[in-house]
């Protein structure tokens, strides 16, 4: 990264870790379909099985645990979709791929902090007939708040229902695993901890039985079908390794997000931060420039080489009314300003610089034009 | 190594020869040149718009997304990527059949010949209530146009029949049967996973509507393929899965920049060098046919001995069991079959298609060619599996062990 670019999209897209990217460099080279039973097809076997068990360890699963999917949307479907007829219950926040999934979902409320609303879960829960799913993001892929999915496990599991656990954005960003909390199901996707993108998995506990939504050769224990994407596998197996071991950056993160939070705070000290007064992300800060349109600020921050984004960075590139600060309580002329701001293990202090100039500039420009 | 082998120069310790082309290629290395710079430095996520990395892989992606259209004659708008040819044709078949239910229309029509992923979605189509008929092949493993024709009635929504079949290499009428689909008004979707960039393929002059397109078939990187959505008259699908609306809503998902781009190079080497690879191959294809037939003269090819894949041989040896057959030629990288079934012991649903008998379809296998294998190869594999089924046929025993170290 140059000094004249700041990369602050990292909830986007994360680059590639290099134990990433030789892993796949070595996968590429590697002709044969892992289900040819000659040496070419065992040695691609080989690749498959050894990432497997690396993204399991990194979740605290066995090998046999984890379905490689083509990403984090694919397996939140899969999830929701692939778990049996249940009455299924989502969080208002979670992400578009888990919210349309089941479009007849009840929704689960959230806090004006942004936190999932737990006597609601109890209490819709109870009067839920037969079994149920809920689904729970750890982390929000917007403002970055850490949600209770420990408790909320215990509460569905009280009820006999089961946990899905969307975890694309907190995986390898926060200490914990889909052992540690309680989910019976779990979606990680590779390319936001630093591994390729097109690849993911969903992570199965033994008690839940899937049905695929993808048929063919029987691939994944018959639970997704289709050839294995191999540099991909191999690249996430790599990342997850790494990432789990790579949890000391997390703090030098921390105290750069709240060195900027600060900052910007300082030149605008009315600007909303989303989000605050909860447990986040360590690498997440939502806030807005009130008055100034979030499609201002990102291109005004694009021109002076700060790369953030207005929101979730899916399909449109036209700036969507966010579903999450909607459900926050925050009013439509004030989420219309909030952009999103993220770090990563590789973030410096000068691109927080480069992105307290850059912002600081729009603002006292709007303030003047405005005067 | 028996003395037969002695004179081939083959070291003891070299990797098998690879001759099965159809289960997955090697990546060509200027398609790993292209893709690598967007698994580095050029990591954006393409829905990243709002600013110069995520445009950069947008562009990119873009690129390759008219590379993909370009050789099968669509438009770029008319390409979405997925994760492969098993995702496009569970798109195609149960997104087609799904969307046009609303419309009455709940009949499916395919072929026994099918790859298993083809097969599997139209079965879970008859779990959720649709009629689905199953159109026979004849011993060569063509299906018969005027029986595709009286299959079709008014409730039909969907014709899947593929374009090269993976085990045969059998080309299926690919023109005919889209005249007919045209001319019923039905959509046609043919999966083109082994065919694309190996025979010429136009979605105009065929009308086609729907194909899958696989990239580790065609020299590119696993976990990419395509599906070709036709915009006039529109094909129209529901997804399989939704979320962020990218792919024009059809397929939700970040989309993997450096695999994408991988898509589109192998696409646009293949077109370049189709014309001239499919002779070079078939003649490779020949003197492999020859080699074997000149000293295992009961060699039986299934499939046609035109009408098929430049690169594919599909053999049968009888007295020879396939996999004491693949045991004795540990220098060989072969198959019986699809991949995806290769470590299942029935007996391939295509051959008993055909018409083969279990004995005979239990002593067959598949050779794929391709861009890298070359005379040298193809005479030392004739030599080795010719040798081999002869023992075997005269009822010597032979196992790999006795054949030597791999």
């Amino acid at each position: 990264m140059t000094s004249h670019t700041a990369y602050l999209d990292w909830n986007a897209t994360a680059p590639l870790r290099p134990e990433a990217a030789a892993a796949i460099g070595e996968a590429l080279a590697q002709t044969g379909n892992p289900s040819s039973v000659h040496s070419h097809g065992r040695a691609a076997r080989a690749i498959v099985e050894r990432a497997r068990a690396q993204v399991a360890a990194f979740q605290g699963a066995a090998p046999a645990e984890i379905v490689f999917t083509s990403g984090g949307s694919e397996a939140n479907h899969l999830a929701l979709r692939g778990a049996g007829a249940r009455a299924v219950l989502v969080s208002a926040i979670e992400h578009d791929s888990v919210r349309q999934a089941v479009p007849k979902a009840g929704i689960l409320e959230v806090s004006p902090d942004g936190v999932v609303d737990l006597d609601a879960l109890d209490r819709r829960l109870a009067v839920t007939p037969g079994p149920a799913l809920v689904s729970l993001m750890l982390a929000n892929n917007e403002t970055g708040v850490i949600q209770p999915v420990a408790d909320a496990a215990a509460i569905a599991h009280r009820h006999g229902a089961l946990l899905h656990c969307d975890a694309v954005q907190g995986a390898g960003k926060l200490a914990l695993d889909g052992t540690s909390l309680g989910a019976d199901l779990l979606t990680i996707s590779a390319h936001k901890l630093g591994g390729p993108a097109g690849i993911g998995a969903l992570v199965v506990a033994p008690h839940v039985l899937m049905a695929a939504l993808q048929a063919g050769g029987g691939q994944e224990r018959g639970r997704r079908a289709g050839t294995e994407n191999l540099s991909g596998i191999a690249g996430f197996g790599a990342a997850c390794a790494a990432a789990a071991g790579g949890g000391d950056a997390w703090p030098r993160v921390a105290a750069l997000r709240g060195e900027a939070e600060r900052r910007l705070l300082a030149i605008a000290p009315e600007a909303p931060v989303y989000g605050a007064a909860a447990a986040r992300l360590p690498n997440t800060l939502c806030i807005g420039m009130p008055g100034v349109a979030a499609a201002t600020q990102v291109m005004a921050l694009d021109l002076a080489g700060v790369m953030v984004s207005a929101g979730a960075a899916c399909s449109s590139g036209k700036v969507r009314r966010s579903h999450v600060l909607d459900a926050m309580g925050v009013a439509a002329a004030d989420a219309e300003c909030a952009i999103r701001i993220s770090l990563g293990w590789s973030t410096t202090a000068a691109e927080i610089d480069l992105l307290v100039d850059a912002w600081g500039a729009l603002y006292a420009r709007t303030r003047a034009s405005a005067a | 190594m028996t003395a037969s082998f002695a004179r081939q120069t083959r070291r003891a310790n070299a990797p098998p020869i690879y001759l099965d082309y159809q289960a997955t290629t090697p990546l060509d290395r200027r398609v790993l040149d292209r893709m690598m710079p967007f698994f580095l430095e050029k990591f954006g996520n393409p829905g990243s718009v709002t600013h110069s990395y995520g445009r950069e892989a947008e562009a990119a992606v873009e690129t390759a997304r008219a590379e993909v259209a370009s050789l099968i004659g669509a438009e770029p708008r008319e390409i979405a990527f997925t994760s492969g040819a098993t995702e496009s044709n569970n798109l195609a078949i149960k997104g087609a059949a799904r969307f046009h239910r609303a419309q009455g229309k709940d009949h499916v029509v395919t072929a026994v010949s099918e790859h298993k992923c083809v097969l599997e979605s139209a079965r879970a189509l008859e779990s959720e209530g649709f009629r689905v008929t199953w159109l026979p092949v004849d011993a060569a493993g063509l299906v018969d146009a005027g029986a595709l024709e009286a299959a079709i009635d008014e409730r039909t929504a969907l014709v899947s029949i593929m374009a090269a079949n993976n085990e045969i290499g059998l080309l299926q009428p690919l023109a005919e049967l889209g005249a007919i689909c045209r001319a019923k008004g039905v959509l046609f979707h043919t999966d083109a996973a082994q065919a694309v960039g190996k025979v010429p393929i136009d979605v105009n002059a065929m009308n086609i509507d729907l194909l899958s397109i696989s990239g580790h078939k065609v020299y590119g990187p696993k976990g990419i393929g395509a599906l070709y959505v036709r915009r006039r008259p529109r094909a129209r699908l529901s997804p399989l899965f939704d979320g962020g609306g990218q792919e024009r809503g059809l397929r939700s998902g970040t989309l993997p920049t450096p695999l994408c781009v991988g898509l589109g190079a192998a696409a646009a080497l293949a077109k370049d060098e189709l014309s001239e690879e499919s002779q070079r191959l078939m003649g490779l294809r020949r003197r492999l046919l020859d080699g074997i037939r000149e000293r295992f003269p009961a060699v039986r090819l299934n499939g046609d001995s035109e009408r098929r894949l430049p690169g594919n041989l599909n053999l049968s040896f009888p007295g020879a069991p396939a996999l004491e057959l693949m045991a004795a030629c540990p220098s060989l990288a072969l198959s019986t079959g699809s991949a995806c079934t290769a470590t299942e012991i029935e007996p391939s649903h295509v051959l008993k298609a055909l018409g083969l008998s279990e004995a005979l379809a239990g002593a067959t296998l598949r050779l794929g060619l391709g861009r890298y294998t070359t005379e040298a190869e193809v005479d030392f594999a004739a030599e080795t599996l010719a040798a081999a089924a002869q023992r075997l046929a005269s009822g010597e025993r032979v196992t790999a062990a006795a054949a030597g170290p791999t």
